[in-house]
Parts: structure tokens; sequence; C-alpha cells
């Protein structure tokens, strides 16, 4: 049996090394192999992602927090005091493997490593998925993947920044009306001109803006505090994934400049990245001794920070402030045709690989116009996100004899998935029969995306599909949009599927991927 | 020589204290008197919180009291045989091999591999056996070497 296992102690000094000495000596004994991530002082040497993968079971020994935690995700779990790692080792592994035999509450394989367990608990090998998409540097993986993973592990920590500045301040317009922000910050508004009460979010004076906008100005103000870090958490995280802990100081600073420079996002990207190359490059300089106790602490942060720094504000800032604002005057002069056009574009780019890479760059444009402002993009990729799920559960009920059993059960959890936003609820469609079903979601997804950025439809919330509907501008148009591409998509992929002479037979791998719809995918994205 | 984790003035083959406080500060006043502590109080005071967070006994009559502090000025190893036995919280009764393991604050990761070296030997019983039948203070410092170091 395959297992790994992390340990960890408040120190990090001794017990996590016995306990995870005493781990594999137990395992060895036992004629199983186990991997150890030895979460001490030293630093942590991260097991492989595809360890991970091909782990049948999982220990935690740990009297602090697991670092990386989500990594292990859907995995059989067994947790442990770190002590009784180093006390009673085979009696842990004994129920490790127990763990893994019974498919503890949390358990499952994943697909890959064991296509027998589909009957046992598949939910978590869905999350398993997920999990790897956002969080996940494979250290072994191509450049191109690599990057990827930096910049989605970035994306993926600023999300919740998002949904909560986002949501506050849809609330604070619902509750003390459009004018808010004008009160708050001044402009004209129906032709009432307010006096601004605050200059910016660094500092303001709480009665002031109570007296000028109630409770609904305070919560506006907190939504935009929270907006005011995306960039910052977006490159501090994004230099996290490649230089670990130590590429926060130069990531965040990075993308406090670019949010001051207005280089915005783009900005961010660029000084996340500068941030990570800046920490890997000085960690490789050899030093002398007397200071190699001072570097993780003082030396790396101070050399990496001002590097990034004087790059950031003297090369990196001018130019991308000037494209971002090239870019967001464009998106906001869009009208008619052309944000048809764009609308159709991003739509289609959500359904290529319902929740992969593509999926997630036209997502991550869709958040990135949220925090410019400009929230008919991010209705646009809303709309494309919900269609596909939702078509391929009407064409189940529609035309059952085109689908298998298995596809049939997906098509009913299909409906909430699409409906949530949930876009990786086509998958298992599209993994049994991808040449006919992508293209199908895709012409329904660019078509309601079109429509979505026609209609000028608006959403203030980054996630959330039809529950977040008292947030979207236009509400009626915005179903027009959804219900106009799903019939698109459905109509698509039931000729298709009919154009096809042989009977649906019903392939071994479906069953399992079928079942995982039917899972609760946590929404991390679309 | 002085660049090793362990010598021979920081073995004690015969202490005798009656608890785990007195039982480590016998060994940090050896580390004091190596000039590898700068501050005994200081550093008991970190030993102790760390023992407070959770009794660092482990079965088998261990006791690894330990500390990451800024008094330390190298990651070093004290080592103690008490005959009577000093009770360090494990389930199975009073240690008789003792280790105060010392981490100078925000060490680097080379020392620290050393440290966990050590670690790793001390759930291993042949480790244990021959520290406890080690002779002199010279052959614990020997069998340290050579189990935690491969010298």
């Amino acid at each position: 049996m395959k297992l790994v296992a992390v340990t960890s102690c408040p120190t990090g000094i001794a017990h996590t090394y016995m306990a995870a000495e005493s781990l594999e000596q137990a395992a060895k004994a036992a004629g199983h192999t186990i991997t150890v991530e030895t979460q001490g002082a030293g630093g942590a040497d991260p097991v492989p992602a595809d360890v991970i993968a091909a782990a049948d079971a999982v220990i935690f020994a740990a009297d602090v927090e697991v670092r990386g935690r989500e990594r292990f995700i859907g995995k059989a779990l067994v947790t442990a005091p770190v002590k009784r790692a180093i006390n009673a080792g085979p009696e842990l592994i004994e129920e490790a493997v127990h763990a893994a035999e019974a498919g503890s509450p949390e358990a499952a394989a994943t697909p890959a490593a064991a296509p027998h367990s589909a009957t046992a608990r598949p939910a978590g090998a869905h999350r398993d998925v997920l999990a790897g998409l956002t969080t996940k540097v494979d250290k072994d993986a191509h450049f191109g993947t690599r990057l990827r993973q930096w910049l989605m592990t970035g994306v993926s920590y600023m999300i919740p920044f998002v949904a909560a500045g986002g949501i506050l301040i849809a609330i604070s317009f619902i509750w003390g009306g459009p004018q808010v922000a004008s009160k708050v910050f001044g402009g004209t508004f129906h032709g009432h001109t307010y006096h601004p009460v605050i200059t910016g979010i660094e500092s303001f004076d709480v009665s002031a803006v109570l007296h000028a906008a109630g409770y609904a100005g305070l919560l506006f103000l907190i939504g935009k505090v929270a907006f005011f870090m995306l960039v910052p958490v977006l490159s501090g995280f994004i230099a996290y994934a490649m230089a670990d802990r130590m590429g926060l100081v130069p990531g965040f600073v990075a993308g406090l400049i670019a949010t001051a420079t207005g280089a915005g996002f783009l900005g961010g990207l660029i000084g996340g990245l500068l941030a990570g190359t800046a920490v890997l490059a000085v960690k490789r300089v050899r030093v002398p001794r007397a200071f190699a106790g001072i570097m993780p602490v003082v030396v790396i942060p101070l050399l990496s920070t001002a590097f990034v720094g004087v790059i950031m504000a003297v090369v990196v800032a001018r130019p991308v402030a000037a494209a971002t604002t090239a870019m967001t005057n464009w998106l906001h002069g869009l009208s008619g045709a052309n944000a048809a056009v764009l609308g159709l574009l991003l739509g289609a780019m959500m359904a290529f690989d319902l929740g992969g890479p593509v999926n997630k760059v036209a997502y991550t444009f869709g958040l990135a116009g949220l925090a410019s402002g400009n929230t008919k993009v991010m209705a646009a990729v809303m709309v494309a996100g919900m269609t596909p799920p939702i078509a391929l559960a009407l064409a189940c009920v529609v035309r059952k004899r085109l689908f298998t059993p298995a596809e049939r059960t997906a098509g009913e959890a299909a409906w909430l998935l699409g409906l949530s936003f949930i876009t990786e609820g086509a998958i298992p469609f599209a993994a049994a029969d991808p040449l006919r079903v992508i293209p199908s979601m895709m012409a329904g997804s660019a078509a309601a995306g079109a429509l979505s950025m026609a209609f000028g439809v608006t959403s203030l919330a980054p996630h959330g599909g039809i529950w977040v509907i008292g947030l979207i501008g236009r509400p009626l148009l915005y179903l027009v949009a959804i219900a106009a591409g799903v019939v698109v998509s459905a109509v698509c992929v039931i000729v298709l599927k009919s154009l096809r002479r042989t009977e649906p037979a019903e392939p071994t791998g479906t069953r399992a991927d079928a079942t995982n719809a039917t899972s609760e995918p946590v929404a991390v994205g679309a | 020589m002085t660049n090793s984790i362990i010598t021979p003035e920081l073995v004690d083959l015969d202490l005798d204290a009656a608890d785990r406080r007195s039982a480590t500060r016998e060994l940090a006043l050896r580390l004091v008197k190596q000039g590898r502590v700068t501050e005994l109080d200081g550093f008991l005071a970190d030993v102790r919180k760390r023992e407070e967070q959770m009794p660092t006994g482990i079965e088998g009559g261990i006791g690894i009291p330990h500390a990451r502090s800024a008094f330390v000025t190298q990651p070093t190893l004290a080592f103690a045989r008490s005959e009577a036995g000093v009770d360090f919280g494990a389930p199975d009764g009073p240690a008789h091999l003792i280790f105060l393991i010392a981490a100078p604050d925000g060490g680097d990761s080379e020392h620290m591999t050393i440290l966990a070296a050590l670690a790793r030997r001390l759930v291993h019983a042949s480790f244990r056996e021959a520290l406890a039948a080690a002779p002199d203070a010279k052959a614990v410092v020997d069998v340290v070497t050579k189990e935690v170091l491969g010298q």
C-alpha cells in the first residue's frame, strides 16, 4: 500500500523528525511504502503531487496546522498527535491501511489510481482534481505548466477577496442605493453633487462616513478595502507559489506598487513573477556562515524587495499602467457589436475545457473586469459558465435514449451544478464524447456570452450563478441569455448525437466520471 | 571539534536531578560553560515554554527538552543519563536518557538538517541502547557523531 504522511510540531526540530522516522520504520516493517513530508524548522520538502495522487491514505501526525492540507483533500485520512506517531508508529500505519480499505468518511481514491473504487465515494476525487488546479505547483512540470500553476495559485487566493469585497459593495448598493459610492467618494449622481467624505481608503474618518452615507456607506468602504487587497494578494501568492514564504514580502510590495501606480492586475502578475524570481535568485547566492541565520528573515526579503520595487516603479509601472488604462477604456467603451464579440469569445473559452486552464483565463478576465469596475464582463463569463451543465441536463430529459444511464444520472445533478455556475458539471459528458459535446457547449456558451454583453447585463458577484441574481443588473435579460445559450447547446448536442448511428454503449470509465458530478465540488472558480 | 553538535563536556553520565526543571538546568549550565548558550535564564524560559505546550517525554525512557532560542549560538545536543530517572511526562514512566536539544533562532537549514538527523536516530532502539551502554563521555560523543553524521 502507498502512504503519505505529514509530520509537524511546535518547535520543528525534534518531534517532527522523530515521528517521520518512526512512521517510515513502521511502514517498512509492515511492507508498505511511505513518503513523509517533515514540516519542521528546516523548511518542508513537499511531497510531489503525483505521489499524493497515487497514495492510498494520508497520515497527519501534527500538533500544529498542516501546511497545504488542501493538497490531500479526498484522501483517506488518519490524524494523530505527533507523539503518537513516535510512540505507536505501527498502530498508526495500521489505522491508515484500514482507512484506505474502508474508505474513511472523507475518503476516496483518484479515478486514475483506483477505477474500482467508483462505487465507494468518488466525491473527494472530483474535489481533488479541482484543488489540484488551483494550488498545486508541480516542480517537475514544464515551464509553461508551472507558470500556469503559479498564476492559478495567486488567482485562487484572490478569489475570496473578490467575493467578499464584491458582495459587500453589492449589498451596500442594494441597501443604500447606487448613490452610496458618490456619497462616500464624492461625485455627481442624478444631478445631485456630493462632497467627498474621504479621498482614499488609506485613511478615513468612520464617523464622517457614517454621517454621510450610513452603514451602507461603511459596508461599501469595507468592500473597497477588500478590493484594494486584490492585486497585492494576487502578486504575493504568485511569488509564494514560486519561492515559498520568502516570496510573500516582495510579492505583496510589488502588488501594492502596481495598485498605487495604476498598473493594476497586469502589473500585479508581472510583479508577482518578478518577486518569485528575485527570491529564487537571491537564495542561490552562497553566503558566509555568519549570515546564514539572518538570510530568510532579513537579507532575502530586503534584497528581493528592493530589487523588485525599483524594477516595478521604474520599468514596469508606466507602460503597464498605460496598457491597463487603454484596456479598461476599451472595455468601458465597448458596446453593441464589439461587446458582443468579446462576449462570444469569452463564452467559447468558458466552454472550451469546462473548468480547465482556458476556462480559468476567461474567468480571470471576468474577475479583472469586476475589480476594475466593469461588471459586464463578469456577467458574460458567468452566464457562459452556467450554460453547459444546464444544456446537458435538458438534453438528457428531452432525448433520453441518446445518453447512457450513467450520463442520465449525471444529468440530474447537472441542473444544480449549472445553476450554481459550476461548469465542471458538464465534464462527465465531455469526457465520454468530447468531439460532439465540446463544440456544442462552446456554441451555446458563446451565444449566452454574446447576448449578455449585448444586453448590458452586469454582475457584482464573482460567483454564485442563479443564487446571486439579486446582485445582477437586468436580471430578466440575464435569464434570457442563459436560456438562449442552453437551447443552442442542447439542440446542438442532440443533433450531433443523433447523427451517430451506433447505440450508446456504456464505456467503463463513464460511471466514475458520472458519479463525480453528483458530488459537491468546491466552488473555486467557474 | 568545537563545530560538532556534541562534545564530551556536554555529556553527563550520572545526572542527579529531582525533576525535569533541574535536569534541564544542569544540562543547560554545561551549554553556558561551553559558550553555546549566552544567557541561562532566557534559554531555560524558552525550553520551559516548549515543555508547557506538551511534555517532551516519549516512551522507552526518553526525555527530549528542546527549544529554538535567541540565546543559542550553535545547534547543540547535551546528553545525560539518569539512574533514578527524571519524569518528562511520558506515559510509561520516567526518562533515563535525556537529550537537551538547543537550536539557534532562525537557524539555517544546514544546521537544522543535523538536528533532524539526530531526532530521527532517537527513535531507533539501537541508538538508545548504544548510548545507554556507552562507558564514558567520549564514547557517547562517538556514538552520536557516527550515527548522526555518518562519520
